[in-house]
């Protein structure tokens, strides 16, 4: 037929998508704008408010200038630690709870399907509520403080810290396994012979990476009475005092970049 | 234990020699129901030295040695060796069996962000406790073990490397000394020079050899390599299609057997 074709000096055509194709991708760019036009309805933007608010930016900068430091000393150092001490136990705790949930998901350790549907409804119900709805539920249970936060960020890292562990657990060669096995070893000196050398890079990876994540969150966690940071960004929005205000945001700032620079660097010597 | 066993073999010199016998037994694997891929294979290990196990891709030669320590679970059929029916256990007494059946695997199956002697002592893992293991903690006896059978595989300098630092012959020698650390009866390999150089190859063969003699125990290896088993092996049992096609010394393994074992013949010259 294509012989035919050249023979006849008719072009031979190509397209990259069949009709019913294009007419599918062109539905879904008209859902795609269709979308948008009802979010931005639903939104209900008043104009009056956007007309300044360049203004209101400018404003606010300059009522946190000069940034009000001799507060440092006196509350912000305290809660600075506060928050680094939510992140740091909160990190431990969660990578203690996810562990024993991780073997439970990986296919290659439990071979239940139940058990493994299990251990994933708990990664993903502790993971899809935000860390800030946990720090309220665990506020009314222990009223507020760092006690609180802490459990907040170790129930909500338990999803994402025993998915990549159970991940890493998979994709562990089935060799050096095998080899155990045919040696007599038992099933928990495989898991600390076998598994956990393969494992480690990506466990103390996914611990600090996570740890980073949490000093982040930790540190607004106060805002609904979790302790740390949040608590005197709070306090001081609350007073009106903008200076304080600025301080908080400058610390909050430098102590992502310091877990950012550690972290990567912790991770560079690991990998 | 089995009066058939007992019944086929001749009245062994000694009960050591008796206890490192092996006799399989119309095993037989099916992967897929109906679709056997060892049809109810028989064969008696009863001698020293190398018994080679030749034969092409996909017929069986890696499920009958897997089978025998059970990494891979038999469909039916009796394994007897140190007087139990290895098909029948399961849990700590299969973990017990395991341990006196050393293995050698074609891609070395070494953990390969451990030091070169914590592979060896591996091999202790199926005697030591757990805590040992954890803890480093091996038994002084174990260690120095682990010590002599690198000096005898050639890897003494290279005791705390990281195994994945080292060579295929050199992983294959670390490979070597973790089986023989767990103080075989019977040594198993499955295609252990397939990944390596042919002089390599030699070599390994030679010290696979020479070490089984040396603890006076039998050693099964599947190989691809004609050549290496007629050169290594005592006995030569050759495998097509999930059946035993060819037992018998080197000598006897003549073009005729060679064109069954494997077809065609045009790859004879």
């Amino acid at each position: 037929m294509t012989t035919a074709d050249v023979s006849a000096g008719r072009p031979r055509q190509w397209q990259r998508f069949s009709l019913p194709e294009r007419i599918m991708r062109s539905a879904f760019y008209f859902v795609v704008v269709l979308a948008v036009i009802w979010s931005l309805r639903t939104i209900e933007i008043i104009p009056e408010f956007l007309y300044d608010a360049p203004q209101q930016t400018v404003d606010l900068f300059v009522r946190m200038w000069p940034i009000d430091w001799g507060w440092y000393p006196k509350v912000v150092h305290a809660a600075l630690l506060e928050t680094l001490h939510t992140a740091t136990l909160g990190t431990i705790l969660a990578v203690a709870l996810a562990a024993p949930v991780a073997l439970m998901v990986a296919r290659n350790i439990t071979r239940s399907i139940i058990l493994n549907s299990v251990g994933r409804f708990i990664l993903v119900a502790t993971r899809s509520v935000h860390a800030m709805v946990w720090a309220l539920f665990f506020v009314a249970l222990f009223g507020p403080g760092a006690l609180a936060g802490m459990l907040a960020i170790a129930v909500h890292s338990i999803g994402f810290t025993g998915k990549f562990l159970a991940e890493a657990i998979e994709e562990a060669k089935p060799g050096p396994i095998e080899a155990l096995t045919a040696a007599g070893a038992s099933p928990l000196a495989i898991l600390i012979k076998g598994y956990w050398p393969q494992v480690k890079p990506a466990f103390l990876a996914i611990a600090t990476f996570r740890w980073d994540i949490n000093v982040r969150e930790s540190a607004v966690l106060g805002l609904v009475g979790g302790g740390g940071l949040g608590m005197a960004l709070d306090t001081a929005l609350n007073n009106l005092y903008w200076d304080q205000v600025g301080l908080v945001l400058v610390v909050i700032f430098g102590i992502v970049i310091v877990a950012e620079i550690a972290t990567a660097w912790i991770r560079s010597r690991i990998i | 234990m089995s009066v058939s066993a007992t019944a086929t073999q001749p009245p062994a010199p000694g009960a050591r020699k008796r206890e490192r016998s092996l006799v399989i037994n119309k095993l037989r694997k099916e992967y897929r129901a109906g679709q056997p891929v060892l049809r109810d294979v028989s064969l008696e290990i009863a001698n020293l030295g190398l018994t080679a196990i030749i034969g092409p891709s996909g017929t069986g030669k890696s499920t009958l040695i897997r089978c025998i320590n059970r990494l891979v679970e038999p469909t039916a059929g009796e394994i007897l060796f140190r007087g139990q029916d290895i098909v029948r256990l399961s849990g700590p007494e299969l973990r017990a069996m395991r341990r006196h059946i050393g293995m050698i695997f074609q891609e070395y199956n070494l953990v390969e962000r451990l030091s070169v002697i914590e592979n060896v002592l591996c091999g202790r893992l199926g005697y030591v406790p757990v805590w040992r293991a954890w803890l480093r903690r091996f038994p002084p006896a174990d260690v120095e073990r682990a010590f002599q059978l690198l000096d005898a595989v050639g890897l003494a300098d290279f005791a705390n490397q990281r195994a994945d630092q080292l060579s295929g012959g050199q992983r294959q020698r670390v490979g070597i000394a973790r089986a023989l650390m767990q103080e075989p009866d019977l040594v198993l390999a499955d295609e252990p020079t397939s990944s390596l150089d042919p002089k390599t190859s030699v070599e390994i063969m030679e010290l696979i050899a020479r070490r089984a003699a040396e603890r006076n125990i039998p050693a099964i290896v599947n190989m691809h390599n004609v050549e290496l088993a007629r050169r290594f092996a005592e006995r030569i049992v050759g495998m097509s299609k999930g059946s035993i096609v060819f037992d018998g010394p080197p000598d006897a393994l003549k073009d005729t057997h060679l064109i069954e074992i494997y077809g065609g013949e045009g790859w004879l010259e």
